[in-house]
């Protein structure tokens, strides 16, 4: 059974749908991500988690019970917000031993939460400071510990990292999925940043426009992207518009390119099936385009001009122009490659993914 | 929090509840006795009582003096505040610090004292007036201070800091570096100001405006003191109710408030349609420039010293006469003979001393009653609506809350205190056979009601500042609304509400314009003595009062500052 359940809820912030019927589930020691840009729903949708918000319909359940209307402070979820809103008039310990103070707990007790809250997250010795005397990155640690201390139930991140630097932001990552495991805690963490949700979490469910469109391991959400909303916001992609040719309900589907004119064909599974008559959209990834010499055109392979050869250390990406189909390929070593010259493009057909369109 | 607005929780009704019954006692209720009154004659409604005022010349000519010296008074304190806040904000020279250390002063100066400051230095026999007649030898003073020129260089001394402030602010928070993008495109200093700076600064130039408008229209004792026979409308009100004539004076009320409010509506019309988005506004502040060339630095000292100087000599004037022996100061420049019996006289005479009781109860009542009622307001205008349902609580009455609140702010003092005294001078639908008026509370309810907008804002401002996280961050770790509000919410708000107390408490103890018309011997302020001090020609004593309303003024304002400061 999962641990958090969200079941068909809703949220209107005036006449916008903020958060438009999603259902997730959240399992015990799971390190789920919400991901999605900015505007999505995902803040929104950890606050009705939190409880800070009210779902205007749909319910909640935690540990198979109804909490869709238990005010935050009886949830026992610890929270890590965006700002961190630490409480500027208490010092590293009284920050950390709020929560703490609000169970009562005794003076011993308290003192050793604290204690080793601090300890995990690398600030012993910071308990007297000032919140104002503290660097971004320890005042991040703060909140952290604030939000462990009361050993909670699930743990909310509100896009934790997004004010750290670009470093401290990869180190505090690392930090952070290794607490969480180490402390067996289970965390629902909302970011904008694909990469991150990538590193961080076992299970993710992507946001757009209020709806959760996909859900899977990091690692099925890049391949398998269920719509070109996904393909778009995860990663670099190459969305090419096609026409259907063949209506055999063979795995097989054969499509033309509407720009160039090119056939490709590719795998197309029983429940997609796309239509004849309407545009439909075929992904590749830029690392998945194969790039060689010229030989005679086949089936997904055709004849481009190189555009523009844009160096990035590592790799390359190199900007094609296929008799008006614009791609992107990405390549280790651009060896033999020139721009303005021709070359041959390959988009091998168990890497292209036909798109559900948008509706 | 949340919580509280999609739920009619017990203490919310309780809140709603105070709110409306102190708005309805204290605001509505008075006002609409004032406004039917008017439209009244011997029970029946008519508009003859606004036919009889306007057919008088003399009521005619205190609306067109009101408005005119107000008129007047904004452009002066324009022309003076202005170019003061460019010269002390924009640039550093020797001398600055101690101008901008001392330019507030006429604010927390009570009218009624810096009137009387006024005549003691400029007045006909005062320091200055005699000191040109000995230097040049003159057979009379060089001047009298009457009418227009004397009201309007009072007003001018009292009121440039409303633009001095609001501009300066205002300066300190454009954006620097969108004048330095104006000059890369080759815009000169001149255009700069005129295209950037000046556009920029229109809020706070209306806000100032603003304020010096509706601070002079409802000045009273400066016209009372050295207006001669300008008529303003304030004065007609206190002299119609003086004779007794109450219908006049709650009509040329009525005419007063709605002169007022208007002035309220159409600058904030039009402040509205210029506000510039704070956000967009986060670019490093302009360092003041040092000023290079020599000349023009020493002008500026001179300036800086010479305005000081004029801010700082009614106070010293005031300090001298009231250690002077009052028969010893006759035709010199300045008194020859001090003492300080016009002290020990004011504190231990018991009829003296009582004033002091008086007025500190009376404004400490107010001030505390001010600042627990405005965390009931304020706690239903800042709560955080849930923005998905128009809750009960919705942004239409927090709006209306807001404005209620405000009224007694934007009303002269005249009016409120004719407002009271009209609703209840007499048994009335609220409170029953109780008569307000002629009782110790009148003037304690006066004070409150004119002065806790003041509170409520200073409070409101501080709970706005707040970050709403943090509530929400307690609420997630476990801590219940009351413990949410004792360990987050009050711990970072009240410097500020302290603060808007303390101001609102000093402004009440030298408040003059309601007190002398609803007083009554049992609770006689200290403001009332002075008058009184003064129209028997007791100066020393006069003095003495005004010095030591300024000594507990200067250090309310100090500790507020204070705290004003650590909540920063």
């Amino acid at each position: 059974m999962p641990l958090l359940t969200l079941n068909h809820i809703s949220k209107l912030f005036g006449s916008t749908r903020a958060v438009n019927d999603v259902s997730l589930d959240v399992n015990q020691g799971e390190f789920f991500g919400l991901l999605g840009p900015s505007g999505c729903g995902k803040t929104t949708t950890l606050r009705m988690i939190a409880g800070l918000e009210h779902p205007d319909s749909g319910s909640i359940e935690f540990d198979g019970q109804n909490i869709t209307s238990l005010p935050p402070e009886r949830r026992g979820f610890g929270m890590v917000f965006q700002n961190y809103a630490l409480f500027p008039h208490l010092n590293v310990f009284e920050n950390v031993a709020f929560g703490l103070r609000a169970r009562h707990k005794p003076k011993t007790e308290l003192n050793e939460r604290v204690a080793s809250a601090l300890e995990l997250v690398q600030l012993p010795g910071y308990a007297q400071r000032r919140i104002d005397e503290l660097s971004g990155g320890q005042q991040q640690r703060v909140a952290i510990a604030r939000a462990i201390a009361i050993e909670p139930a699930l743990l909310l991140f509100d896009e934790p990292l997004s004010n750290l630097d670009v470093s401290l932001r990869e180190e505090t990552r690392g930090e952070l999925r290794e607490l969480v495991t180490r402390l067996g805690l289970t965390a629902v963490y909302v970011t904008h940043d694909q990469e991150e949700a990538f590193a961080l979490c076992d299970q993710i469910s992507v946001m757009v426009g209020g709806k959760l469109v996909q859900s899977g391991k990091p690692r099925e959400l890049y391949e398998e992207p269920a719509d070109i909303s996904v393909a778009r916001f995860l990663g670099r992609n190459n969305l090419i518009r096609t026409m259907r040719l063949s209506s055999s309900k063979t795995s097989d589907g054969e499509f033309k390119t509407l720009d160039g004119g090119h056939t490709l064909t590719c795998e197309v599974r029983h429940d997609d099936l796309a239509p004849l008559n309407k545009p439909v959209f075929l992904s590749i990834r830029p690392e998945q385009v194969l790039l060689g010499s010229p030989t005679s055109p086949t089936n997904n392979t055709f004849t481009g001009i190189v555009r523009e050869i844009v160096y990035a250390g590592a790799t390359s990406t190199v900007r094609l122009d296929a008799n008006g189909l614009l791609l992107e390929a990405l390549v280790l070593q651009p060896n033999g490659l020139k721009v303005g010259t021709e070359c041959n493009v390959t988009l091998p057909r168990e890497h292209l993914r036909l798109l559900r369109n948008e509706q | 929090m949340q919580k509280l607005t999609s739920k009619l929780t017990p203490s919310f009704l309780v809140l709603i509840l105070v709110t409306s019954l102190v708005l309805l006692y204290g605001v509505i209720y008075p006002n609409l006795a004032v406004f039917t009154t008017s439209f009244q004659q011997a029970g029946n409604w008519t508009l003859s009582n606004y036919r009889d005022a306007l057919s008088q010349r003399i009521v005619i000519e205190a609306i067109f003096n009101s408005i005119v010296l107000s008129l007047l008074s904004v452009l002066f304190c324009a022309l003076v505040g202005v170019p003061l806040a460019f010269l002390f904000e924009r640039y550093t020279f020797p001398g600055r610090r101690i101008f901008a250390a001392l330019a507030a002063l006429p604010l927390v100066l009570p009218p009624l004292v810096g009137t009387v400051a006024f005549i003691f230095l400029c007045g006909e026999s005062g320091i200055l007036a005699r000191g040109l007649q000995h230097l040049f030898r003159l057979q009379n003073a060089p001047w009298t201070l009457r009418g227009w020129a004397a009201l309007l260089l009072f007003h001018t001394y009292t009121m440039y800091p409303f633009f001095y402030v609001l501009t300066g602010a205002g300066l300190r928070r454009v954006d620097a570096s969108l004048a330095e993008a104006a000059r890369s495109l080759g815009a000169m200093r001149l255009r700069v100001l005129r295209r950037v700076l000046l556009p920029q600064l229109t809020p706070s130039l209306i806000a100032a405006a603003l304020l010096t408008f509706m601070t002079s229209m409802a000045s009273f004792s400066a016209p009372l003191l050295f207006g001669g026979n300008i008529r303003v409308l304030t004065l007609e009100i206190y002299t119609a109710r003086q004779r007794g004539d109450f219908t006049m004076a709650v009509t040329e009320t009525v005419i007063l408030a709605v002169i007022s409010l208007s002035a309220l509506v159409v600058f904030q019309r039009y402040e509205g349609t210029r506000k510039f988005v704070a956000a967009a506004l986060k670019g490093a502040t302009k360092r003041r420039e040092p000023i290079a060339n020599g000349t023009v630095r020493a002008l500026a000292t001179f300036t800086a010293i010479g305005f000081s100087v004029v801010l700082v000599l009614p106070v010293a004037t005031l300090i001298i006469v009231s250690f002077a022996r009052d028969d010893s100061w006759t035709t010199e420049t300045l008194p020859a003979v001090y003492t300080t019996a016009n002290f020990v006289r004011i504190f231990t005479e018991p009829q003296s001393s009582e004033v002091f009781f008086n007025s500190l109860s009376m404004s400490a009542i107010a001030a505390v009653a001010a600042l627990l009622w405005s965390f009931c307001v304020v706690t239903l205008v800042v709560r955080r609506s849930s923005k998905s349902k128009p809750n009960l609580f919705a942004s239409g009455s927090k709006r209306l809350l807001s404005l209620l609140v405000l009224i007694p702010w934007a009303l002269p003092g005249t009016v409120v205190a004719v407002a009271v005294a009209e609703a209840y001078g007499q048994p009335s639908l609220l409170l029953g056979s109780f008569v307000l008026v002629g009782t110790f509370w009148i003037l304690p309810f006066v004070y409150f009601l004119r002065f806790m907008p003041l509170v409520v804002r200073a409070l409101q401002a501080s709970m706005e500042q707040l970050d709403p996280a943090l509530e929400e961050a307690a609420g997630s770790l476990g801590a219940r609304a009351w413990l949410r509000f004792v360990r987050v919410t009050l711990p970072l708000v009240w410097p500020g509400a302290v603060a808007g107390t303390l101001l609102a408490f000093v402004i009440a103890l030298g408040e003059y314009v309601a007190s002398v018309l609803v007083f009554v011997p049992i609770n006689r302020p200290i403001s009332i003595a002075i008058a009184s001090e003064l129209r028997d020609f007791n100066l020393g004593a006069a003095g003495a009062y005004g010095v030591v309303l300024i000594g507990i003024i200067a250090i309310s304002m100090i500790v507020a500052g204070k705290l004003e400061r650590w909540r920063s």
